[in-house]
């Protein structure tokens, strides 16, 4: 008896408010608010803070300054009082960072741009001219794909060393394509195969060469599967280290992960302030062409899995 | 008649003529040669030879600056004998499997949780993203420093609500550093297995789950009879590389352990790091690098069934 009149008011508003019954969509309206707080919403946010606080750690740590990181008792560790650019400061100016930074730029560019136009070669080769072979050459660069550098780095050592390129950024323009190359060539052929023949037919019909198809047809029609290649690949230069840490040596030549591990430890103390420093400044980078292209980046991370 | 009798033999010839320098420019074969040249100059140079080289190195007494001689299987039966290399197959095996079970448990959950409608979506799913992102040393470092014995945030937070009177030693103890570098692992492995997941559950038909809902199954029900078959595929290949990259992780046990405290946290891809560029013998160190690979075969295996299945179901031809 006591349900009823509660029920009839329930239905009163709902009627009034025909406009918000209206904006859930699809079976939302099985749901109600609380369920949804316990089931959805806590433990999202936990896993995000989780997923998200060693970058506020970095940050935080990168401008905090020294006697605050050393006295946990007398300053609550998770926020910072004056904070100081010094270690920043003292990175950008006191260092070789701009240096490594140049470096793994144009290590990253380089290796990129090569296997990219390695990869449209290749892909457009493999979906669209199907010559002799084409799919066992498709499967092999697929298991290409999932040869580890782990297992490479050492023969690659001695090949780099033969080649006398040891010591030289050139080493690692000439090695990473190997990595970028298979998931390249996997991700641009997923997008080719999405243009239409016929306007392949066409221009073979209007006379022009396959160089021609492919320059002024197919690739203005896959740029945002180049962009997507173009930024994965370059994550992936900026990412890679075990290459970096076994083909170079001397100091200036050094990319930014393989520096920051190598050179910024002194003796016993470590720097902590300028580590994470360098830590949130090699980053930031990466982080910012990410924020621009979040949609290229998801479809080239997925792509890659589907096809 | 006569014209027509003519016609096809002058073509005839004409074409023969053009053989040498036309058929290289336009026959399918030739051009498709041309094309594959670049890709296939690289990946023979630096990944087919390398590999090759990789397995005759394991077979000589090579080091650093001296050419090796052929030895048999010399370096296979020393590794046999070395408890420190059984360690390291074993820390890689318990790294692996716990890694990737966690990651692919809470990679699901993540994609779940991410499938559902809410307000400010695309950048809960860019955020969720950003350890990927971030090069993994960087993201070591920082775990590094909040594993540190002494300025341990985590230790900090724990101390002042009573529930531990010390540090905890994260990285010096050889159960915690293990623990320690799973869980980093985990931590920048999550986001990828949750966005591939969560882009094959985008293309799971809602209806389905309608039609479900109207036979009375329970969240439970929809997700072990519908969400779980459609996605198993995605799940197969997903996992694969997720395994293979954690069995050959290197960059951020170096980052934060270098296979210490007393061996405890080296990986098969560390230790032959340490013995092959470090100790400079790289013969022993390729040994331990190609025992890698029979691991990763097992693993591509995997993955290829994994592909066939996916083709199957979804009715294409093996194209």
């Amino acid at each position: 008896m006591t349900d009823l009149p509660a029920q009839k008011v329930d239905l009163k508003s709902i009627l009034s408010t025909p406009a918000r019954v209206d904006n859930s969509e699809g079976m939302s309206y099985l749901q109600s608010v609380p369920r949804r707080i316990v089931t959805l919403y806590i433990p999202l946010t936990i896993i995000v803070v989780i997923l998200l606080f060693p970058f506020y750690w970095m940050g935080l740590t990168a401008i905090k300054p020294d006697e605050q990181l050393l006295d946990l008792d007398k300053y609550n560790p998770f926020w910072t009082w004056n904070p100081t650019f010094k270690h920043i400061h003292k990175l950008l100016f006191e260092s070789y960072y701009p240096h490594w930074l140049w470096n793994t730029m144009y290590v990253a560019v380089g290796a990129t741009v090569l296997s990219i136009i390695a990869s449209v070669l290749a892909a457009y080769a493999i979906v669209r001219l199907r010559y002799k072979g084409a799919n066992l050459v498709g499967g092999l660069i697929f298991l290409a794909y999932l040869v580890p550098p782990s297992i490479l780095f050492i023969p690659l050592a001695t090949v780099v060393f033969q080649y006398g390129l040891f010591d030289s950024p050139l080493a690692l323009i000439l090695t990473y394509p190997t990595i970028l190359i298979p998931f390249s060539t996997w991700l641009l052929m997923g997008y080719f195969k999405t243009i239409p023949f016929e306007l392949e037919e066409c221009a073979l019909i209007d006379g022009a060469s396959r160089w021609q198809i492919l320059i002024k047809i197919v690739l203005p029609l896959a740029i945002p599967g180049l962009i997507s290649a173009f930024i994965f690949c370059f994550t992936l230069c900026w990412n890679e280290f075990i290459y970096a840490l076994t083909f170079l040596q001397s100091t200036p030549n050094k990319t930014v992960p393989v520096a920051i591990v190598n050179e910024f430890v002194d003796g016993d103390i470590y720097r902590w302030g300028s580590l994470m420093a360098g830590a949130l400044c090699g980053s930031l980078p990466l982080v910012i062409l990410y924020a621009f292209f979040v949609e290229h980046y998801v479809s080239a991370m997925t792509g890659a899995v589907k096809e | 008649m006569a014209d027509i009798a003519l016609a096809p033999r002058r073509a005839k010839t004409e074409i023969r003529e053009a053989t040498a320098w036309e058929q290289l420019r336009h026959n399918r074969n030739w051009l498709g040669f041309w094309f594959m040249l670049p890709a296939m100059a690289f990946l023979i140079f630096f990944l087919a030879y390398p590999l090759g080289l990789g397995i005759w190195l394991s077979f000589t007494d090579t080091r650093i600056g001296r050419v090796g001689h052929f030895i048999g299987t010399e370096n296979y039966e020393w590794l046999w004998d070395d408890a420190i290399f059984w360690l390291s197959v074993f820390n890689t095996l318990i790294y692996t499997f716990i890694a990737s079970a966690i990651k692919f448990a809470v990679g699901l959950y993540l994609a779940l949780l991410l499938n559902e409608r809410m307000p400010f979506k695309a950048l809960l799913r860019a955020a969720v993203l950003i350890p990927f992102i971030v090069p993994t040393v960087l993201s070591a470092l920082a775990f590094w420093w909040i594993f540190d014995s002494q300025f341990s945030i985590i230790s900090w937070s724990l101390k002042h609500l009573g529930l531990i009177t010390q540090n905890i030693n994260f990285l010096g103890d050889t159960t915690w550093a293990r623990i320690c570098v799973i869980f980093a692992n985990i931590w920048r492995g999550v986001p990828f297995v949750a966005i591939t997941l969560l882009a094959g559950l985008q293309t799971v038909q809602p209806s389905l789950y309608e039609a479900a809902t109207l036979d009375g199954a329970s969240r439970w029900q929809m997700f072990r009879f519908i969400t779980y078959p459609l996605l198993t595929p995605i799940i197969a290949v997903v996992m694969t590389f997720s395994v293979l990259f954690t069995f050959t992780d290197f960059q951020l046990i170096w980052a934060m352990t270098r296979g210490g405290p007393v061996n405890a946290t080296h990986l098969m891809a560390t230790l032959s790091y340490q013995r092959a560029i470090i100790a400079g013998q790289l013969g022993e160190g390729a040994a331990i690098s190609s025992a890698m690979i029979p691991f990763l075969l097992a693993a591509i295996m995997v993955s290829w069934f994994g592909l066939q299945r996916r083709k199957w179901q979804q009715g294409e031809s093996n194209d």
